[in-house]
């Protein structure tokens, strides 16, 4: 009887075995599939901006021989000449046999608006050039920019593309005599924003983010630690401290949006700061953070083992000397952590910035924190939303910068808690 | 330890003392409010502003029109805006509110026009519309077709069924959501027109005007119009991918797209620069900026950043506005307008 029962349980083992190793594979097969799909998505998302945006890191410049004429060039008054005259005399003298007003406009619209002000940087900071001829690389049109890196199809009907048939034979006139080159875009690290593509940058948001981040882990990185500290070694367990416990772990997950409207009520209405600086913005996003950085930090002190507590205590240390020397410093590189993953997020926000005006279009760079400033994610957006067909591929590099900082960010991360993190 | 800590803590305090001090100082740029089509317009005038005079270059912030009259009638101090930018005329209702919070002076500067747009991808025909066709359409309960004054669900499928002369195509229309500017015109310019075609509802007008406009201004839900968000460069992009949909959208972004995409006649009139600029296309609707008069002379620039608005080099036929898709009003009007700014001539009360 023995016998006979062991065997059935054993075949019946066997007989199960195949579905149960069929079964294992294909769920092995499902999570796998699902890794795929997610990298399939990242790789694109990633390929679609980097093949729209590599473009933007290189700009379309004309050689011009520009006569800086000592009758419009008064060196008295610099400030105020006819740059552009002169840019578009050179323009013109590179196309003598042109002739008509219209046309003569029109070719003049070859080379950006921005040259005027290059020309003027380069002679207020040498007026010794007035007089001579100088062969200077100047900025192209957005649009002659665009026809030349192919954004303007060449074979579609002159009615149907904004850089008509003369405009083309201009350019490849230019191309031809090594006139017209694609050279490094420095003005997109350089610049702040414009209207006119082939002007706008990005140092403007950048040094808006940094200001904004600035404030941020200054405000929230001190805050969120002391109360992870307190509410961790010091608060006694009772209603109150549950209370705040459930309260903090709810604003975090609170939508950003929110944050904002209670900034516009408390920092600018009530308090008066001013509207669009970055000051404000640091302190709506410090709310916004504070939640993430208090619970990442209560997690890490929670982490160190009581016996280093208990021996602190145990050789007659305070309860502040055991924190401060031994707690603390072994909790810090997972507080860094979190704070860090906090900024990351805090980089990435447009919505709380809306409320307090810093979706706006400001073009001189912010020097302080109570300059009106932007920051990168709210340039990306209002750059998104522009008609001009250059600003697509600006859109697409301006969000490659944003990801690599986002990645140097979460990489900082990850290195820190590698280097420090100790394993109980 | 106690180092960072204390560094953390010196820093943050120099942070906050450096913004009570900051908070008092005046401010010395033009700070700008308003709606989103007239923002890319106000911008060029900005920079252009900013980069040619000794001023500071103005802030621009894009609110939407009703987001920025608020603002800007919030209070007269200061801190509140200087100028809104604005997609329609200011309403009573808000010059109201401005003058309760001591915004009494308000000078009135229309800037030019701006046509919206019905358009879709070149891949297919370009339709041929009539405003009737449009709210037929669109209207979430239409005229019945069998005759007769009741109104019933909008059981329109197709523009075949709407017009025998249109293309046997399903009704997809993408468009702005109701929070929009650009919205509240069209369905002012196209719906309300359309509508009106109906004698039976051209009759409510008179004597129940709300249930009027109910009737016409109410989009259908039905997944014919889509609310495809404010940003029109995605509009524009979607029409490509979908060429069988149209889309709703400003002049602006059909000129910069003109290779991809082709605008419909509407009443006979196809919408480009000069149908638009002589009033003939239908579908247009003036653009204004709207100046708190107290504030010139407390922040610098103001009567300058006017100036370069209503100089010809950037609002004339041949100006920057015009390439960036702003349709000018016509030469006399200019000038008037152009007088009544540097007069600072502000708007009366009882002209409502």
């Amino acid at each position: 009887m023995r016998e006979t029962q062991k065997i059935s349980t054993m075949e019946r083992v066997n007989v199960g075995l195949a579905k149960r190793y069929r079964r294992e594979r294909r769920f092995r097969l499902f999570g796998l599939a699902a890794i795929a799909a997610s990298l399939l998505f990242l790789v694109l998302l990633l390929g679609s901006i980097v093949a729209k945006g590599y473009t933007a890191f290189r700009q379309t410049e004309i050689l011009l021989d520009i006569h800086l004429d000592p009758t419009v060039l008064d060196v008295n008054n610099l400030a105020t000449a006819n740059y552009a005259a002169l840019v578009r005399d050179a323009v013109l003298a590179l196309f003598p046999q042109v002739e008509g007003r219209q046309d003569k406009r029109v070719l003049g619209k070859l080379v950006s608006t921005g040259a005027a002000y290059q020309l003027q940087d380069m002679v207020m900071s040498k007026p010794e050039l007035i007089g001579a001829t100088k062969s200077v690389w100047v900025l192209a049109d957005d649009e002659v920019d665009m026809f030349v890196k192919g954004h303007i199809p060449r074979d579609v009907p002159e009615s149907e593309r904004r850089v008509n048939d003369q405009e083309v034979a201009w350019i490849d006139q230019l191309t031809a005599s090594g006139r017209l080159q694609l050279k490094f875009n420095t003005t997109f690290f350089q610049a702040g924003d414009s209207r006119e593509p082939e002007l706008a940058g990005i140092r403007g948001a950048v040094m808006g983010s940094l200001f904004t981040l600035v404030v941020t882990l200054a405000l929230s990185f001190p805050i969120g630690v002391a109360a992870a500290v307190y509410l961790e070694e010091f608060a006694p367990k009772n209603r109150w401290t549950d209370l705040i416990e459930v309260n903090i772990n709810n604003l975090a997950a609170i939508p950003s949006i929110v944050f904002g409207l209670l900034g516009l009520a408390v920092f600018l209405n009530f308090m008066n700061l001013p509207r669009s600086a970055s000051l404000v913005g640091g302190l709506v996003l410090t709310l916004m953070t504070l939640p993430t950085i208090i619970i990442a930090s209560r997690a890490s002190l929670k982490s160190v083992p009581p016996s280093i507590r208990e021996a602190a205590l145990g050789v007659g240390a305070s309860k502040m000397q055991t924190i401060s020397h031994h707690v603390l410093p072994l909790a810090l590189p997972g507080m860094m952590t979190g704070a860090i993953i906090g900024m990351a997020r805090a980089l990435g926000e447009t919505a709380p910035l809306l409320m307090i005006g810093m979706v706006a279009f400001i073009v001189d760079i912010p020097h302080g924190f109570s300059d009106p400033a932007t920051v990168l994610p709210v340039q990306i957006y209002l750059w998104a939303d522009s008609p001009e067909r250059a600003f697509v591929e600006r859109t697409s590099a301006a969000i490659m910068v944003l990801l690599l900082l986002l990645l140097a960010m979460n990489a900082a991360a990850v290195l820190l808690r590698n280097k420090f993190e100790r394993r109980w | 330890m106690q180092k960072i800590a204390l560094t953390l803590a010196a820093a943050s305090l120099l942070v906050a003392s450096a913004a009570s001090t900051q908070a008092a100082d005046g401010r010395d740029y033009i700070s700008i409010v308003g709606s989103s089509t007239v923002y890319p317009f106000s911008t060029a005038v900005a920079e252009q502003f900013g980069k040619t005079t000794k001023f500071k270059t103005p802030k621009i912030e894009s609110t939407g029109t009703g987001g920025g009259l608020k603002l800007f009638c919030a209070g007269a101090g200061v801190d509140s805006p200087d100028i809104a930018n604005a997609s329609r005329q200011i309403k009573k209702a808000e010059v109201e509110t401005c003058a309760k919070n001591g915004v009494t002076q308000i000078v009135e500067v229309k800037v030019g026009y701006d046509g919206i747009v019905l358009a879709n991808s070149k891949k297919v025909g370009q339709m041929k519309l009539s405003r009737k066709d449009i709210f037929l359409a669109l209207a979430k309960e239409v005229p019945s077709p069998e005759g007769g004054d009741k109104l019933v669900a909008n059981p329109y499928k197709t523009w075949k069924d709407v017009n025998a002369q249109l293309p046997a195509e399903k009704i997809e229309v993408l468009g702005p959501p109701p929070t929009s500017g650009t919205r509240d015109a069209f369905v002012e310019m196209v719906m309300d027109e359309g509508c009106a075609a109906f004698e039976p509802i051209k009759a409510l007008k008179k004597t129940d005007e709300k249930k009027f406009k109910a009737v016409c201004q109410t989009v259908r839900e039905d997944g014919a119009y889509i609310e495809a968000g404010e940003n029109d460069n995605l509009i524009v992009q979607k029409l490509e991918a979908n060429p069988k949909s149209l889309g709703i959208f400003g002049f602006s972004f059909l000129d910069q797209n003109a290779d991809k995409i082709q605008g419909s006649m509407i009443d006979g009139q196809a919408p480009d620069f000069k149908s638009i600029a002589d009033g003939k296309y239908p579908v247009s609707r003036p653009l204004f900026i709207y100046v708190k008069k107290a504030h010139v002379g407390q922040i610098p620039g103001i009567a300058e950043y006017l100036a370069e608005f209503t100089s010809d080099r950037a609002w004339g036929e041949d100006g920057y506005l015009a390439e960036k898709g702003l349709i000018p009003m016509p030469k006399d009007e200019r000038k008037t307008v152009a007088a009544d700014a540097k007069a600072l001539n502000v708007i009366v009360n009882n002209k409502f």
